[in-house]
């Protein structure tokens, strides 16, 4: 029995007509909400070399976590090694150094990889971490159909948004089917894409257009799976979303109602999907870093607290909350953990938990739903005639011709210039800005992890038999140049070796070439 | 500015200096009086570049292609001028083209770019001062690369020894490139973007565009490429060579750079007369003759006569 | 090498516009900021060579030379500010350059003084208005060409 503060028992949901677990999902995925399962509050955090980040894991684990999240340094995102010439002050420094096997095998050490589910985050490189991953468990003699976990590996939003990219789009996306194709046949327990849009909003689009670029970044792999052979059922289920939840408390809530509604519609009558799974629309969510200011930090505690209410109205299946001292560095451990306490309390104190959908048949939700799918079908039709139909052409063409970035700076420019003029007030900024000279403490993070990564690369490229990568690294370009063979087999080969990541890299890159930006300012 | 000091700079240019050359360039693209003195003396040394005009519409690939031309040119000092259109309203400009050349250029290539700066016509003067200091430089070939969607910026990179226009398919951009008056000025084609469904269908257009045209010695052939991923643009390069060797041959080339200047020289005094009508009536003379046409004694055809013949004595109203 | 003579200095009265290089060093992919200052400083009336992300000091003095700009602006989102402001510094200085660098993004306030005194012209947070910018920008200029 679920009942208010007050006493007062409470339903499920509430109203007439179209239900939560009821197709096209718009009131939610599951009939009963947060009282089945409470959304899971994952924060994503990660430093220092791989044997820092390991005691961090045996520490959760301790703890009772059973979930794994590894943010990975920018060097490991870009797929260069530590000792690169722009990895200088960046080594470990956002999220762990993995050069090599070694770090990985580090970085795991002492946890049973059957036991708990691995989330990462990394795009461009994502097959050479996911082989690594493989490689590690295999070792520890865990079987890769034992293997459960997430991979963010949405490359498409990396040309939009994110610009965390390292070959071509479509060499890009052929690592990214590759990697589809692998974990379908081979482990069935793995999320091979986590199709983002918080990276696209983040870089200054507006809720409509992050929607849409999304779904039909979701659309194109769709596709590009498909091309490859596979059956969408059988894939399908396994593909999730990752989305922002910014400040504009009702604008975000009708943008993750509609994601529901327009994923299932599209994978069952575009698509063809007839299991009900392959129409579900899960999401990650995050709060809005981008919403953060550097002036008057503690308000960010109150947009953070304000953010995590619409993601929960907007049934999010997981959710991490930003710590309120980002908008300058790296969060402390005091701020990540207000963060968190932010969620505890919308969850157990406010009662938004309670019931599915509260707000479904609110007259202003039910529009603002309905016209962020109208603006997201305009952007569709767009893309849709970019590509002649296909939706994985019209991106291509959309990144090729700069249409996405454009747009998302348009949306940007428009924002700022707003602000500038005092159109739109941010509290702290422009307007209410007496007492602003509260200092927050920062956390620095020295260079000690730099020497200690790269002597350990240095040590692991002196220990390893140098024929062995040289060949694997042959056989893997040999591949690349074949379209139709999967690249995982050869890149896990390599791994095996003791091949640093930045070697990988450039072998494909002698393949696919290095991919450089339209410019669209 | 003394001669010596010029000749120094020239010389430093020439010996690879990119700052000296970077200063120099600013001075012609302003067109103040330093630009003449400039200009001169970069026309002793000049002509000896090959000149290839690149254009086509916003979005085209013409930049990457652009960078590639200078790749594959083998050439020991290409440059580029890549010209885009300043903001009609605040005068600036946001000049992107060169990051999607970089990458794809040597360091010995020499990128510059330039903005429209809005005064009327004055691009049709900065830039084959641009071309010619570049040229005194030593460099060579020295691509111009233009938006191709006014007539001005047609008009400049048609410009050249050998206009190079790039489409992408569809019909829409075909018209679009007939037009702003594409199709006359091209030397060769291009079809960028080749991997997409209708590159073919863009192909045959063009074709028929160039069946129904007149020009009989050279016909334009249509370039396929993907610029993005560097493919055809060693066939886009040997069109270019032929047709290098086809202006030679033909001495069609000495007559294009014949009908160059001419135009350049039309140009400028077109341009100074311009700028001299502009003085003249904001002269007392001109106070004078627009007062009367505010009183209604003279109309303004008449007062323009007037003011015409005090600043060309010798003008024959029937010219 | 030996100055040569012939370029105006530049001052605030100058009606030809300023020519500003913009760019990013390194990973560091935000680019949202340096694409709305491209346009802030587009619509002040002044040329922006945008060179955008993954540039070196190399490719940056480079442009400077061949396209004789006025201004470096430097965008930065990483905690590499420290060591790449002074970098470009000093890479400008060698190759001889007269061009004040202008630097951009998330600097905490104590490393603000570090960079001015390893002689970075002006530092804009994150927050500053479009006139903060386009303010310091001409004001870094002016101050360039009154230490000639």
């Amino acid at each position: 029995m679920v009942e208010t503060m007050s006493g007062i028992p409470l339903d499920p949901s509430y109203g007439d007509g179209l239900q939560p677990g009821e197709y096209p999902y718009t009131r939610g995925l599951y009939p009963t909400g947060y009282r089945g399962k409470l959304w899971t509050m994952r924060m994503f955090a990660g430093f220092g070399t791989a044997t820092d980040t390991n005691a961090r894991f045996h520490a959760l684990l301790r703890a009772g976590g059973t979930g794994l999240s590894t943010a990975f340094d920018m060097p490991t995102l870009m797929g260069r090694d530590s000792d690169h010439e722009w990895s200088v002050g960046e080594v470990g420094r956002a999220g762990v150094a993995v050069d090599t096997l070694a770090d990985m095998e580090d970085l795991f050490a002492g946890i049973e990889l059957d036991k708990v589910t691995t989330s990462m985050t990394i795009n461009g490189p994502a097959a050479i971490l996911m082989a690594m991953y493989v490689a590690v468990a295999e070792k520890n003699g865990v079987g890769r159909v034992h293997l459960g976990g997430t991979i963010q590996n949405d490359i498409l939003k990396e040309y939009q948004a994110q610009k965390e990219y390292i070959f071509p789009p479509r060499p890009s996306v052929r690592l990214v089917t590759d990697l589809i194709r692998f974990t379908t046949a081979e482990m069935p327990r793995w999320h091979p894409v986590s199709i983002s849009g918080y990276h696209i909003r983040e870089a200054g689009s507006t809720a409509a257009q992050e929607l849409a670029f999304t779904l039909a970044n979701g659309f194109a792999y769709v596709e590009a799976a498909v091309a490859a052979g596979l059956n969408v059922d059988d894939f399908a289920p396994r593909l999730s979303f990752f989305f922002n939840a910014h400040s504009d408390f009702f604008e975000e809530i009708g943008k993750f109602r509609t994601a529901r509604r327009i994923w299932a519609t599209w994978m069952k009558d575009r698509y063809g999907a007839t299991n009900p799974k392959s129409q579900l629309c899960r999401f990650h969510t995050q709060t809005a870093g981008v919403s953060l200011t550097a002036q008057q930090p503690e308000n960010n505690i109150a947009r953070v607290a304000v953010q995590t209410l619409s993601a929960v109205l907007g049934g999010t299946q997981s959710l991490h909350t930003d710590s309120y001292d980002e908008a300058l560095a790296l969060p402390t451990e005091r701020a990540a953990r207000i963060a968190l306490r932010t969620q505890q309390i919308v969850a157990h104190e406010t009662g938004a938990a309670s019931v599915v959908d509260p707000l479904g048949g609110s007259h202003f939700v039910e529009w603002m739903t309905d016209e962020m799918e109208r603006q997201a079908n305009e952007i569709f039709d767009h893309i849709d005639q970019l590509g002649s139909g296909s939706m994985l052409e019209g991106v291509y063409a959309g990144i090729d011709d700069g249409y996405f970035v454009g747009e998302i700076a348009d949306a940007a420019y428009r924002f700022e210039r707003e602000v500038n003029a005092g159109r739109r007030i941010i509290v702290g900024v422009n307007e209410f800005t007496e007492n602003d000279d509260d200092e927050a403490n920062l956390l620095s993070i020295g260079h000690a992890t730099e020497e200690m990564q790269i002597k350990r690369l240095e040590q692991v490229r002196g220990d390893r038999d140098a024929d062995a990568v040289r060949a694997s690294l042959a056989a893997l370009i040999e591949v690349a140049t074949q379209p139709d063979v999967n690249l995982m087999p050869s890149i896990i080969d390599a791994v095996r070796t003791y091949a640093t990541e930045g070697e990988i890299v450039s072998a494909l890159e002698s393949v696919f070439g290095t991919y450089v930006e339209t410019a669209v300012v | 500015m003394s001669p010596n000091s010029l000749d120094e700079q020239f010389e430093a240019a020439r010996a690879g200096n990119r700052r000296v050359l970077g200063r120099l360039l600013t001075m012609v693209e302003r067109q103040d009086d330093n630009a003449v003195v400039v200009s001169e003396r970069a026309h002793r040394d000049a002509g000896q570049a090959r000149v290839i005009g690149v254009t086509g519409a916003p979005g085209s690939g013409k930049s990457t292609i652009t960078g590639h031309l200078a790749a594959v040119s083998g050439a020991d000092q290409p440059a580029i001028l890549a010209i885009d259109p300043s903001s009609p309203l605040t005068g600036g400009a946001i000049l992107g083209d060169r990051i999607r050349m970089d990458n794809n250029v040597s360091s010995n290539t020499f990128i510059r770019s330039m903005a429209t700066r809005g005064h009327a016509g004055g691009l049709a003067v900065a830039v084959p001062d641009a071309v010619r200091v570049l040229d005194a430089a030593g460099y060579d070939p020295i691509i111009v690369e233009t938006v191709g969607v006014g007539q001005v910026e047609v008009t400049i990179a048609a410009a050249a020894d050998t206009t190079v226009v790039v489409v992408t398919p569809g019909w829409g951009d075909a018209v679009q490139a007939n037009k702003a008056g594409l199709l006359e000025v091209a030397d060769i084609f291009v079809v960028n973007k080749a991997d997409r469904p209708d590159a073919r269908g863009a192909r045959r257009d063009l074709e028929l565009m160039l069946d129904l045209g007149h020009r009989d010695d050279w016909r334009a052939p249509i370039v396929l490429t993907t610029a993005t991923e560097g493919e055809g643009i060693d066939d886009l390069w040997a069109e270019v060579e032929r047709h290098t060797s086809y202006l030679h041959d033909s001495g069609e080339l000495a007559r294009r750079r014949c009908r160059r200047r001419r135009s350049e020289v039309a140009d400028r005094i077109e341009l100074g007369l311009r700028d001299r009508a502009h003085r003249l009536i904001e002269a007392h003379s001109g106070e004078f003759a627009l007062d009367r046409v505010e009183r209604h004694e003279l109309s303004p055809a008449a007062a323009a006569q007037q003011l015409l013949a005090s600043l060309i004595p010798d003008n024959h109203p029937e010219d | 090498m030996s100055e040569t003579s012939g370029h105006s200095p530049r001052s605030a009265d100058d009606p030809e516009p300023l020519r500003v290089v913009l760019a990013k060093l390194g990973f560091d992919g935000h680019d949202r900021g340096l694409k709305v200052v491209a346009r802030t400083l587009r619509d002040a009336g002044m040329e922006v060579i945008y060179l955008g992300l993954r540039q070196t000091t190399e490719s940056i003095i480079a442009a400077c030379e061949q396209e004789d700009a006025d201004v470096i602006g430097l965008s930065m989102h990483n905690a590499g500010h420290l060591t790449l402001a002074p970098r470009m510094v000093q890479a400008v200085d060698t190759a001889g350059l007269d061009v004040p660098v202008v630097i951009g993004g998330i600097v905490p306030a104590e490393d603000v003084n570090v960079l001015i005194e390893a002689g970075v012209a002006a530092v804009l947070g994150p927050g500053a208005s479009a006139e903060e910018v386009v303010a310091a920008v001409k004001a870094a200029v002016t101050r360039q060409s009154a230490a000639r």
